[in-house]
């Protein structure tokens, strides 16, 4: 009897894992598919998206997410031309701490700051935050003064210098006026990830919700150390870093 | 009232000189305007600004011009608001200066935008606590104010508006300088403009560069246009000039000292002062000696700063020190690089984060767009003067009781 019911037992085991998953899977998947917002529906506050940076996981010498930036929304580097007037949403940066001499390696971009100086200077409100915590430039209203470039403590903004050629559809460009890092909106409103994320094999950023309290972000700052950049200018930035 | 009885008229303007004037400066701003083209055509590429310096000589050109209308329209205030029978004949140049100053700086920064098309944006899409925002108010407001305040001046039917009217442009030129110094004040991300002493700094150089300009156009109106005017009549004038030399002395020193209070600054008042840079030279050299020492010692030198040449030669400098401030703290600001990394040293980087500074070099289009803005804001003086009564006929002095050597 033992041999003949262990199987049954066993076959039971499985065939309810099997149903289980196959109920439950929907269920993960359209969570997923839920954080993608209909075009129809506003942002809202309901989600604050930000990234943490693990700079033990960044690699020296690696530019892949800058690579990936570029590509994906089309910022051409003209090498004949002088690199100090080049666009540049994301930089590598390669730091070496003063006193103990330990190296780091991590990207940054705009902050996406909670309190946005360049929104509080700009004189068009072409400078906003959206909802969901995500800075941004309306570029049609737009007049490139740079007065957000002045203020912008991170120096994550570019002012377009020159004539554009091959902008992406999704990721309006325009010569005399000023851009940045956009958190890939138009990937994150689909519920993708930004494509910096997705280009780093080193896992070494993690993009998610703030607000959501079982995100696997909010849920490796509410257990590993983190740390802003220029904390002290009280901004709250999206964007944190580890091991810095 | 006094001042009515002084008469005003306008420039002959039918000279080969007035017409060879109005030539080369309508050239000037055909230069500028010229520039400006290219700049849009081609974009900001072709200036040396970059996206690490953002704003370069046009701002200083523009603010140079923004701070001297404020400081310009002092003439006319010291006549209204604390009633010195003296300024009354002074006034209208004040006022008009005032205005075509203001134009003139407006133009060039305005033509330094990436998008100067969209200028309509900037006038109907407002962020209000943006100072920009404010300012786009407070310049419109001013040239209104001001423009009140000069038919106030020349309409004898309002003249019980007379007072009133200056007071309120004496107070818009001080909250327009006001405004002008703190789009650098409160810049928490930058080092050099994270104080509030800039806008009282701004008010001051406003007033040493209105009056330099006041005089260097008051002598010349008098001198092109074969006016008489005794060297005694800018005795006062170029006393107060003086004062306002020693306040921007005051207030700079401030600035550096109270820098140097907070140990984390002295790197970046290291790199302005005495890093040998260009800025270093630009401080001691053009403002400190140039703009400052030389013409203090001239205007208080007992025969020297008695003559025209004297005073036109200490006008001049000043103006060439308040460019060399202004770059020093506008550039020099800027090429001085964030601290991002507190605690790091930055090894490499994408976006040249490891510099000690930021070079900058400015081009000719931008030099050309800044002398455009001047040649305009000239252009628009001398024209206003040869359409309305702007210059006091120097024989109707004698009716508010200037001294005999006042007047040649």
């Amino acid at each position: 009897m033992t041999d003949e019911t262990n199987p049954n037992r066993r076959e039971f085991i499985k065939n309810t894992a099997i149903v289980a998953g196959v109920a439950v899977a929907p269920g993960i998947f359209l969570h997923s598919v839920s954080q993608a917002k209909p075009d129809e529906h506003p942002v809202d506050n309901s989600v604050r998206w930000g990234m943490l940076i693990d700079t033990n996981k960044c690699t020296t010498g690696c530019d892949d997410c800058v690579q990936a930036c570029n590509k994906e929304h089309g910022l051409t580097i003209e090498p004949s031309h002088r690199a100090e007037t080049q666009p540049q949403w994301i930089r590598k940066v390669e730091l070496k701490h003063k006193q103990t001499g330990k190296q780091t390696s991590l990207p940054v971009m705009c902050q996406h700051c909670e309190n946005p100086p360049c929104q509080d200077v700009c004189p068009t409100g072409a400078s906003f935050k959206r909802e969901d915590g995500i800075v941004l430039v309306d570029k049609h209203i737009c007049i490139g003064c740079r007065y957000c470039m002045m203020a912008c403590p991170y120096k994550a903004r570019s002012f377009v210098h020159e004539t554009l050629t091959e902008q992406k559809p999704y990721s309006p460009r325009g010569k005399g006026t000023v851009e940045s890092c956009t958190m890939c909106v138009h990937k994150v409103d689909k519920g993708e990830n930004p494509a910096c994320v997705t280009s780093c094999t080193h896992g070494a950023i993690v993009f998610g919700d703030l607000n959501d309290p079982n995100s696997e972000i909010s849920q490796k700052l509410a257990t590993e150390q983190s740390m802003a950049l220029r904390e002290g200018l009280k901004l709250n930035p999206g964007v944190r870093y580890q091991g810095v | 009232m006094s001042k009515h009885n002084i008469t005003f008229e306008e420039l002959q303007g039918n000279s080969t000189g007035f017409y060879a004037l109005v030539g080369i400066l309508g050239a000037l701003v055909a230069m500028g305007l010229f520039a400006a083209y290219t700049m849009e055509h081609h974009g900001h590429v072709i200036t040396g600004m970059d996206n690490q310096v953002v704003w370069g000589l046009p701002h200083i050109f523009a603010i140079f011009l923004i701070l001297s209308a404020s400081g310009v329209l002092n003439v006319a205030s010291i006549g209204s608001v604390f009633r010195k029978a003296f300024y009354h004949p002074l006034a209208r140049l004040s006022g008009l200066l005032a205005i075509t100053l203001l134009v003139g700086g407006l133009v060039v920064l305005v033509l330094d935008l990436g998008r100067p098309d969209r200028l309509i944006v900037a006038m109907t899409s407002y962020n209000f606590k943006s100072i920009f925002t404010w300012n786009v108010f407070l310049y419109n407001g001013f040239i209104g104010v001001v423009g009140v305040y000069l038919w106030v001046m020349m309409d004898r039917s309002l003249q019980q508006f007379y007072r009133p009217m200056g007071l309120i442009a004496f107070i818009g030129r001080f909250i327009l300088t006001t405004g002008t110094g703190s789009i650098f004040g409160f810049l928490v991300a930058r080092s050099a403009y994270d104080t509030a002493i800039l806008a009282p700094l701004f008010i001051a150089m406003s007033l040493v560069l209105g009056m330099a300009v006041f005089l260097l156009v008051l002598i010349a109106s008098c001198v092109w246009g074969k006016r008489a005017m005794g060297i005694a009549f800018l005795e006062r004038p170029k006393n107060l000039l003086s004062l306002f030399l020693v306040a921007v002395f005051y207030l700079i020193t401030v600035y550096f000292i109270t820098n140097l209070y907070v140990t984390k600054q002295h790197d970046l008042v290291y790199f302005l002062l005495a890093s040998g840079s260009i800025y270093s030279y630009l401080f001691w050299i053009g403002y400190l000696a140039l703009g400052t020492v030389i013409p203090l010692a001239i205007l208080y030198h007992p025969i020297v700063g008695k003559t025209r040449n004297g005073i036109i030669a200490a006008a001049s400098l000043v103006v060439v020190g308040g460019f060399s401030l202004l770059y020093t703290i506008i550039i020099g600001g800027q090429a001085f690089p964030l601290e991002i990394f507190s605690g790091m040293e930055v090894i490499s980087s994408g976006f040249f984060d490891e510099r000690a500074y930021h070079p900058y070099v400015p081009s000719v289009w931008e030099f050309m767009l800044g002398i455009g803005g001047i040649s305009f804001a000239m252009l628009l003086t001398v024209m206003g003067m040869r359409i309305l009564p702007f210059l006091f006929v120097p024989s109707s002095l004698s009716a508010i009781h200037l001294s005999p050597e006042e007047i040649d």
